[in-house]
Order: C-alpha cells, then sequence, then structure tokens
C-alpha cells in the first residue's frame, strides 16, 4: 500500500488523507462531529464502526455510501447528508 | 433525481466456483486456504475494502499480528482464490446462487460449497445519551480508529462489556487518545473468576498481562451521557455510586452477536446460545443445509484463534480432506473451552434493561423511543406501528436491543439483506433487464 | 381498546383490518356496541400500499372509489400524523399516443362524475415529474388522489369511540347462526356478525368467490422529493384485471418520509410469502424504464401481501344467503384502503336498515354463481 497522502474533496473543501484512511475518518478529520442529521433532526455520527448501524451515509461521488467502509480515493467528491 | 450519477451497469455479471466463502475475516481467510490447497477455485466475498474482519482490521493505523499478516499474503498469492472486496450479499436467488453488490456493479455467484463466515456485530444498548457524536460502539471506536479516525489528544471512556474492551483502550491510546476509565459491567468476582483460569490459555493471559489497564473498573456502567450536539460528559454506576466525567468520546459495547442473517435466511437451523442465536454446525461444520458450512463467530462468539480452527477445518471438509481437518480439531477444542469461560465470565447483568428511560431512543433510524415501543408485544407489531426497524439499519441495532430489553425475536431477513441499490436487485432475475419500454 | 367488561354487543364485526375497522367505527357512530375480534394472523392491510385513487374501470367501481376517497379527505384533518395522510394525487402515464388516448377518455369519464383532473402534455410531463424518461407522451394529474398508511389508520379508527368499539384477541373457528364460535372453545354472539377478513373469509364462508392475487413492494430509504405525485403506468389497468399469468406494472409511491414504494406485480393462486428475486427483478425494471434514477436509488426491504380478488374485482357487500345475521365485506383486491370508507358507510347503513349511499346492487353476493357455505 503507497503511503503517498492522496487528496479528495469533502464537503467543498481539499482534504488530504494517508492512503488506507476512510470516509468517516475523513469526514472528521475535515472538522465535523457530526457527519448526517436524524429524522428528527439531531447531529449524528459513525458508531458500529463496521457498516451494520448506517449512521455515517454519505454521498460519494453522487451516490450514498457508508462512510466506514469507503477507502479515501483521489479526486473522490464527498458530500454529507442533509 | 439525479441524471449525472456515474451509472452502474444495469447487467450482473456472473461467476462461479467450487468453494463459495462468505466472509474474510479470521474464519473466512483460513477456510479460504484450506478449501484452495488441492487446487478448488474458491471465491471469498467480504464486505469491508480489504481482507481482516474485524478483528485484524487493515488501515491506516492497524497493527495485525505477524500470522495474520502472513495467512492474508498466502491467501492473496493463490491463485485459486478469487477475492473481492466491498462485496455485499444481497439476496439468495436459488439454492446455489447469491446476488452480490459491489460499487462498481452487480454479481451473481454460482456456488458447489459455501462457507458462512459472517462473524459477529457487536451488541450497542441504548442509555441516555447514546445517539450524541461521539458515542460508539467499543469494536466500533477501534474499527473507526483503525480507518483513521482522530483521537489524538481527545478523553476517552471505553465501557460495556468483554475482553475486547481491553484491546479497544490499547488501540485508543496508540493513537493518541486519553482513556480515562475502562468501565466493565461485570463484577469483580466474575474477573477474578475469569482471570484465574487464564493460565490454562497461556498466550491470553499474556494478552491480558499486555493490555493490562490501571484505569480499568469492575460493576462499572455508563448510565448517561451529555453534551451539546456531541459528547462532553459521561456519567458512569459503579456498584452504588455515580460519577461524572468530562471527555470527549464514550466507546461501549456490550458483547458480540453473531450475524446469522444470511445463514438462517438460507435455511440453516440456528440454537441458542448466551441469549442470543448462532449458526449450528456440527465436527465438520456443516450446517443443517446439505453443502454449506459455517465457521467463526457466526457459530457462536468464540474468538479469533477458534475462528481459525473453525475455519481451516471447514475448508477442508468442503473440499472431502477429512484428514488434515482433523489435525485442526485440537486447536478448535483448546480454544472452545477459552470461549466458553470467557463468556461465562461477560454475561450481562439484567440492570442494564433499565439503561433506557422512555425518551431514549431505541431505533436510531427512526427515532423511535424506548417509551413508544413498551406498549407492544411483538417486534412485528412494534414494528408496523412504530416504525422501529423500517430504517437503513434493517433492525439489526434496534432488533438486537430489543432482543436484550423486552425479549422480542427477530424475523427471518428478507432480500436485500442490506441496502442496496435497485439496480442491483433489477439483475435478480433470469433475463437481461431492459429499460426500454415494454409493450403492453 | 382491548377487553373489558362491556355491555352485550349489537355488532360483531371479524377481523380488524382497514375494512372491519372502518365498518366498526361507521357502526358505532350509527349507535351500534361493536365487538370487533381479530386473530392477529394480519392481511393486506399490513402489506399494501395504502393509496387512495379514483379508479374507473367500471361504473361501480367509479362510484365506491370516488365516494370513499372523498370520505378520506375530509377525515385527514383528524387523522393523527402517524397515519401519514399524503395528499399527493395520482399521475397516470402514457408512454405512446394509444395511451395518451386513453388518458383523454379517462379525463372525460372522472370529470363528468366531478372529479378534478388535468391532461398533461409531454413537456408539463416533465415539469410535473422529472425524474421521468424522456419520450413519454404525456399523462393525467388526478390532484384529490392520496395516500396513508394503513395499519395506522386502522389502530385509529378502531380507537376513535371507544365506549363503543371493543376489540377482543381472538382466532374465530366457525360461524354459527348469530354467533361466533372461538378456537378456544368460547363463543361470543350478536344479532348482527359481520366477516371482515379478507383473504381468509373462505375459511369462515366456503364457497365466497376469493382468490389470492400476490403481490410484490420494494422500499427505499429515504430520498426526499425524488418524485411528488405517485405514478402509476396507463397500461396498469390492463394488466391488473385481464392476465393470468404473472405480471408487473409500473406504480411508485412517494411515502411522507421520502421514500419512495415500488411495485406493483400480480401472480395468481399462490400462498406463498416469500420474496421471489424474479418477480422483484421484473417489478423493478419497469419501474427503472420510467424512472431511470431510481436504479441508484437504495432499496432497504422487500414484501409480499395477497390481495383477495372476486371474479369482477369488485367486492362482496352482502348479507350472507342463508344466515341471515352474517353480513360480509370482502373481496377488496387491491382497493381495500381507498373503498375503506365507502365499505363502511354502505355495511352500517344496510346493517342499520338505512339508506345506503351508494347503490348496493353492484356488490350484492349473487352476481356470482357462488354456492357459499358454512355460517348455518
Amino acid at each position: 500500500m503507497t503511503k503517498t497522502p492522496l487528496v479528495l474533496r469533502v464537503n467543498g473543501r481539499d482534504i488530504t488523507v494517508t492512503p488506507g484512511t476512510t470516509v468517516a475518518a475523513a469526514l472528521a478529520l475535515s472538522g465535523l462531529t457530526a457527519t448526517r442529521t436524524s429524522v428528527n433532526g439531531e447531529p449524528r455520527s459513525a458508531v458500529c464502526g463496521m457498516g451494520i448501524c448506517q449512521e455515517c451515509r454519505v454521498h460519494v461521488d453522487g451516490r450514498v455510501r457508508l462512510g466506514c467502509q469507503t477507502l479515501c480515493a483521489p479526486g473522490m467528491v464527498v458530500e454529507s447528508m442533509p | 433525481m439525479s441524471a449525472s450519477i456515474k451509472s452502474a451497469p444495469l447487467v450482473a455479471t456472473l461467476d462461479s466456483c467450487e468453494v463459495l466463502i462468505v466472509g474474510a475475516g479470521p474464519a473466512g481467510l483460513s477456510a479460504a486456504k484450506a478449501a484452495a490447497s488441492g487446487g478448488a477455485r474458491v471465491i471469498v466475498l467480504d464486505d469491508n475494502p480489504a481482507e481482516g474482519g474485524q478483528i485484524w482490521r487493515r488501515g491506516a493505523h492497524a497493527d495485525l499480528p505477524a500470522s495474520a499478516i502472513a495467512l492474508q499474503q498466502a491467501v492473496r498469492a493463490c491463485d485459486a482464490i478469487r477475492i473481492v472486496n466491498s462485496a455485499k450479499v444481497v439476496g439468495i436467488l436459488d439454492a446455489q446462487t447469491l446476488l452480490v453488490e459491489t460499487p462498481e456493479g452487480a454479481l451473481k455467484v454460482r456456488w458447489q460449497k459455501l462457507i458462512v463466515c459472517t462473524g459477529a456485530r457487536e451488541r450497542l444498548l441504548p442509555f441516555p445519551g447514546w445517539t450524541l457524536p461521539g458515542v460508539s460502539g467499543a469494536g466500533g471506536l477501534q474499527a473507526l480508529i483503525k480507518g483513521g479516525m482522530p483521537v489524538q489528544g481527545q478523553r476517552v471512556v471505553v465501557a460495556g462489556s468483554g475482553p475486547l474492551l481491553f484491546a479497544v483502550a490499547a488501540t485508543a491510546r496508540k493513537a493518541g487518545a486519553k482513556v480515562l476509565m475502562v468501565a466493565e459491567q461485570a463484577s469483580l468476582a466474575r474477573l477474578t473468576a475469569f482471570a484465574r483460569k487464564l493460565p490454562l490459555w497461556p498466550s491470553k493471559l499474556l494478552q491480558a498481562v499486555q493490555l493490562r489497564d490501571a484505569s480499568y473498573r469492575t460493576s462499572s456502567v455508563v448510565w448517561s451521557v451529555q453534551g451539546q450536539g456531541r459528547v462532553q460528559q459521561v456519567t458512569l454506576k459503579q456498584g452504588n455510586r455515580m460519577t461524572t466525567l468530562e471527555c470527549d468520546r464514550v466507546a461501549v459495547g456490550y458483547g458480540l452477536v453473531p450475524n446469522t442473517g444470511l445463514a438462517e435466511a438460507l435455511g440453516c437451523t440456528l440454537h441458542l446460545q448466551d441469549g442470543v442465536s448462532a449458526v449450528t454446525v456440527n465436527t465438520q461444520q456443516q450446517t443443517t443445509v446439505p453443502h454449506i458450512y459455517a465457521a467463526g463467530e457466526c457459530t457462536g462468539v468464540g474468538g479469533c484463534e477458534r475462528a481459525q480452527a473453525q475455519g481451516s477445518i471447514a475448508g477442508y471438509c468442503a473440499i472431502g480432506e477429512l484428514g488434515k481437518a482433523r489435525k485442526q480439531e485440537k486447536d478448535r477444542a483448546y480454544w472452545s473451552a477459552f470461549a466458553v469461560h470467557a463468556n461465562s465470565a461477560f454475561v450481562l447483568d439484567e440492570e442494564l434493561k433499565s439503561l433506557p428511560d422512555a425518551a431514549t431512543l431505541v431505533c436510531r433510524c427512526e427515532d423511535v423511543s424506548h417509551g413508544a415501543l413498551l406498549g407492544h408485544t411483538n417486534w412485528t407489531e412494534a414494528k408496523i406501528h412504530t416504525r422501529c426497524g423500517m430504517g437503513a439499519c434493517q433492525g439489526k441495532v434496534c432488533g438486537t436491543a430489543a432482543q436484550f430489553l423486552y425479549g422480542w425475536q427477530m424475523p427471518e431477513a428478507r432480500l436485500p439483506f442490506t441496502p442496496a441499490r435497485v439496480g442491483t436487485l433489477a439483475c435478480a432475475g433470469g433475463a437481461p433487464p431492459d429499460t426500454n419500454r415494454v409493450e403492453p | 381498546m382491548l377487553t373489558g367488561a362491556m355491555p352485550s354487543p349489537d355488532v360483531i364485526v371479524v377481523g380488524a383490518g382497514i375494512i372491519g375497522a372502518a365498518c366498526a367505527h361507521a357502526l358505532a357512530r350509527a349507535g351500534q356496541q361493536v365487538l370487533v375480534i381479530d386473530s392477529g394472523v394480519g392481511g393486506a392491510t399490513h402489506a399494501g400500499m395504502g393509496h387512495l385513487v379514483v379508479m374507473d374501470d367500471n361504473p361501480a367501481e367509479m362510484a365506491l372509489s370516488q365516494y370513499s376517497v372523498e370520505a378520506w379527505r375530509r377525515m385527514a384533518a383528524d387523522m393523527p400524523t402517524d397515519c401519514a395522510f399524503h395528499a399527493c394525487g395520482t399521475l397516470w402515464i402514457a408512454a405512446n399516443a394509444e395511451e395518451m388516448a386513453g388518458a383523454e377518455e379517462k379525463q372525460v369519464r372522472l370529470a363528468q362524475q366531478g372529479v378534478e383532473c388535468a391532461l398533461l402534455n409531454a413537456a408539463q410531463l416533465t415539469q410535473a415529474e422529472p425524474g421521468l424518461r424522456s419520450g413519454l407522451a404525456g399523462g393525467l394529474l388526478v390532484p384529490g388522489d392520496g395516500t396513508v398508511y394503513a395499519p395506522n389508520a386502522t389502530r385509529w379508527l378502531l380507537g376513535r369511540l371507544p365506549d363503543k368499539v371493543t376489540v377482543q384477541r381472538g382466532m374465530v373457528a366457525r360461524i354459527d347462526g348469530d354467533s361466533v364460535v372461538l378456537a378456544d372453545g368460547s363463543t361470543r354472539s350478536a344479532p348482527k356478525l359481520l366477516l371482515a377478513t379478507g383473504m381468509q373469509a373462505t375459511e369462515l364462508v366456503p364457497g365466497l368467490p376469493l382468490r389470492a392475487k400476490k403481490g410484490h413492494l420494494v422500499i427505499t430509504d429515504r430520498y426526499p422529493g425524488a418524485i411528488t405525485h405517485q405514478l402509476v403506468e396507463l397500461g396498469y389497468i390492463s394488466s391488473a384485471h385481464h392476465s393470468e399469468g404473472p405480471s408487473v406494472a409500473f406504480n411508485v409511491q412517494p411515502r411522507p418520509t421520502g421514500q419512495l414504494l415500488i411495485g406493483s406485480s400480480r401472480q395468481f393462486d399462490t400462498l406463498d410469502r416469500s420474496v421471489e428475486p424474479e418477480m422483484l427483478a421484473q417489478m423493478l425494471q419497469r419501474a427503472m424504464g420510467y424512472l431511470p434514477g431510481v436504479a441508484h436509488l437504495n432499496a432497504i426491504r422487500s414484501w409480499t401481501g395477497f390481495r383477495p380478488a372476486t371474479p369482477d374485482s369488485l367486492p362482496i357487500l352482502d348479507r350472507h344467503p342463508t344466515n341471515p345475521h352474517l353480513w360480509l365485506a370482502v373481496g377488496h383486491e387491491g382497493l381495500g384502503v381507498t373503498t375503506a370508507t365507502g365499505t363502511a358507510d354502505l355495511m352500517a347503513a344496510l346493517m342499520t336498515g338505512h339508506t345506503p349511499p351508494l347503490d348496493p346492487g353492484h356488490f350484492a353476493l349473487a352476481r356470482f354463481d357462488a354456492v357459499v357455505g358454512g355460517a348455518l
């Protein structure tokens, strides 16, 4: 696995991460404590880390993906859910 | 709906193999190595971006034992084994075909022998404040840290139950977090009984000594978490004392629950073990369905070493190498005994059922509270009327909690076993999809 | 809502699905003391789409559905949020010139009956629903239609008049004159009995001409704004009622949650509840043919249900031919939720000797050559 840092776009900002970093981590690295809003408007973020709880859902290149199970890739566009 | 989304192709690709293995954790990787040892064509499906499952999760901050790395490399190097990462099993198309989704598209896999190694998930129990950002599972935090989650300088309380808590605390510290406390709900008496027999498993004793933690407290439970939009304080109940600590993260998990959904949907018999369902297997790791085997945590929580032994046995038995399988039985028995011992120590206290108050959410996806659920008598009725379990997690989190809190049995899973694109399900049929107008 | 001491009932309603609940409520409003007995097994009410749609296949269906949808709209303001009444309207979609001609005829029929509707050309259709594929001919918008979450509407109806409606859990094994005999051997009696058990009615009244029509449904995760109206292809009518083999049709509903509920499929004469991947695939392909973007949405759940269908697709709303105590309200096929209100008002009127709001002749059992047994 290469160690060259890569750059992806998170909520409109360029974020630099090490390869092997998940999108969930990238969101936190970009300064977000909450990555999703619950149906009643409460802030939420990743809980189970293993693709079960669905709290880390985000838009990755236009499609809904689980942040904890998606590795950052160069040029990836990530938008947290409204 | 945006028309500019990059499209996944609308036809499933087809693949077939002699041995299909679902899950690339310790059990699945061991099974793959054994099954391919005679040259059989093996496919391994795993829903994470890289092999390893939970305990051997790779990532920017992972630190794997040499044996784990060696096994993964051996599996990768083997030409007879095809590993499909980020692959989620979505449905069962017929007795020998699974429908799988990857980020790239849909896949139909035909198999002759199937080995289910779907592992276990963490039991997340509700308590006031558990939905605040900064609260995660204990294994959940470990997984997130291995994926690069920054915890440098953060004050963390690790809590819940099980030997996993030690490893989580160690991972957190290594990543620069300040672990304020490791709060184990089991009593000192249970932990002492557990520790007393550890010399029977010297490597576990060594692990325990290496991971020992001055901040470890028994009979300690996270009672509530407070904060404005994120974790700021945690209140712990320790015996009869309540303590409140300022902190940034609370990582709390109450043991592991076997992932039996796929096996059950395949028709495999399950049995109750330590209060939860596990896949029933015989000495050859066969389930009650012909040609289907199971190994690892999905057959009952038993730890990584037992999973490897079970996986090897399953893999060898699947290709008819019963002699080679038998050689692993001593290991399996040794680690099975440890599993029984560990599970008995970390039984969950009934007190945990009174953690949630009426306003505490039980269903996180649909924001359904404990109070709203109390009036119902079973899962299906509660779901129909309150929406509990109708969200994206498909009841995997709230259903596990409801089983513990209310004794509700969960129904069998239906396709899709995990959220999957409509386009993937549209590939489930025999004929290729026709997106043109079909004449009436 | 559960059993307690109650005065002896005037009516026993068997079945607490949407039909039983609506009828119990209407009977209670007419002054009757109602005991509802439900087995807990559940049927189409729990599984269906909950659409409220004016259907004009024939005059009887038109009259019943128009009356009923108007009644639902009047009730909407009183329904709690969890009944999820959603006045989303229906957009009937014409894929080609032939279907557009059908839309025009439909517009005339609906307008004649006073149902508000408007024809849309291709450009207007795209504006109304940008997610639809290009190349469609147009459509017919019926803004008064909507959707409701039937399981909670059922619960609400049962609980609205608690002094008059009591609900008990019990499995009715047999009907005997003015009594129902439960599986535990106990009996309940009332001068009038109403059977509203959907498909299970044939167990209590053998010979009722009901056939199970299996349907599949898929629901997605939340995508607010993906579609605005419930969308139905105009081919729905022909495939729904005339084919014998398995068939699918395009029918997608926006839930108030922002989820898309995707149907529809039809299969006769199977009681296998399992989700069939082949049927699902065909149904979803059909949906993708109209809404290409739906392919990228995540589906989170699939399930099946059984519509109780009569030979002419109209319900049986009538007295039993030989047991004067027993009334029947069964066989609503895919319009159970829509026509629950009209069914209820009709049954309440018939059973209490008042003038029914609709001509009951179309729904009489005698229109079939059926010889029904049981219930003596």
